[in-house]
């Protein structure tokens, strides 16, 4: 396997949908080579921080506030 | 009102499934229900498209209002929070338009970069990159990072990898074929990790 072919793999990888065959395909290559190691790795770690940080809050007050107002619309049948 | 079908295939309806029912059935407080399981998602998937708060704030309204208006046309042969998602999507793009004074917007646009596609920055992270920053530090590098996604990426990331839609209900929501999902998702993905780097990067001399 390429670097190129184990890029095109990368998704598949990460989202854990390869078969058992390329799996060990893939697996092989990342044993010897680094930068394809250090790509899974950091695109991994890419994923989980975004996953893992709430970079846009919705705070109490603001959402009690529109929540209000959508339940008010919605019982006067918007 | 009519009643909703349980997805074929599924033994199990999806508790939504019931919620919509009653709502259907004149209970409004079943909406307030669904109001409060999804308007935190709805919010940041506004914002994540408008990049702007009262966008954001106002999309999450007309988006939940519209929903609640055209629930007849909800046919539950996808899930509520898939369908909710795609009135959401589509409230952001017209919210952006009318700001860019008419000017088209669309999820194609700006996606022809190759940036990113080949990773050129192959230095490895430190082991816990985000603990060399406070969290108002890290929430706007993140933030910053993914602004720069040009919006056809940025959908498809959010959609997939932060809201945890299915390829198949990333497709449906935004109307793109499957192909063009993976395609999409594997740049943004490759590019918010180049990005990211130049902050997460091991240093130099450093012992790890």
């Amino acid at each position: 396997m390429t670097c190129t072919e184990f890029l095109a793999l990368l998704d598949d990888v990460i989202d854990d949908s390869l078969t058992p065959e390329v799996r060990a395909e893939f697996e092989q290559h990342l044993g010897r080579c680094g930068h394809c190691e250090v790509i899974l790795n950091t695109t991994r770690k890419t994923i989980e921080i975004y996953r893992s940080h709430e970079i846009y809050d919705l705070p109490t007050g603001l959402r009690d506030r529109l929540h209000s107002a959508i339940m008010a619309r919605c019982k006067k049948g918007c | 009102m009519s009643t909703i079908q349980p997805i074929a295939g599924e033994l199990e309806p999806h508790p939504d499934v019931a919620l919509v029912d009653r709502v259907r059935g004149g209970d409004v407080s079943a909406y307030d229900t669904l109001v409060r399981k999804y308007d935190r998602q709805i919010f940041r998937i506004a914002q994540h498209i408008t990049q702007n708060r009262e966008d954001a704030e106002d999309v999450m309204q007309d988006a939940f209002l519209k929903a609640y208006q055209k629930l007849d046309q909800f046919q539950g042969n996808s899930k509520f929070y898939t369908w909710l998602v795609r009135i959401a999507v589509n409230e952001s793009l017209m919210r952006l338009r009318k700001r860019r004074t008419g000017k088209m917007v669309s999820i194609d646009e700006d996606i022809e970069t190759e940036e990113g596609s080949v990773p050129r920055d192959l230095a490895d992270w430190a082991p816990d990159p985000e603990q060399n920053y406070n969290q108002a530090e890290l929430a706007e590098i993140l933030r910053k990072t993914i602004q720069g996604l040009p919006q056809g990426f940025r959908i498809v990331f959010v959609l997939r990898d932060v809201e945890g839609l299915s390829t198949e209900e990333t497709a449906e929501t935004l109307g793109l074929s499957i192909p063009a999902v993976k395609s999409r998702l594997l740049r943004a993905r490759l590019q918010l990790r180049e990005r990211l780097s130049r902050y997460f990067r091991r240093k130099k001399g450093s012992e790890k």
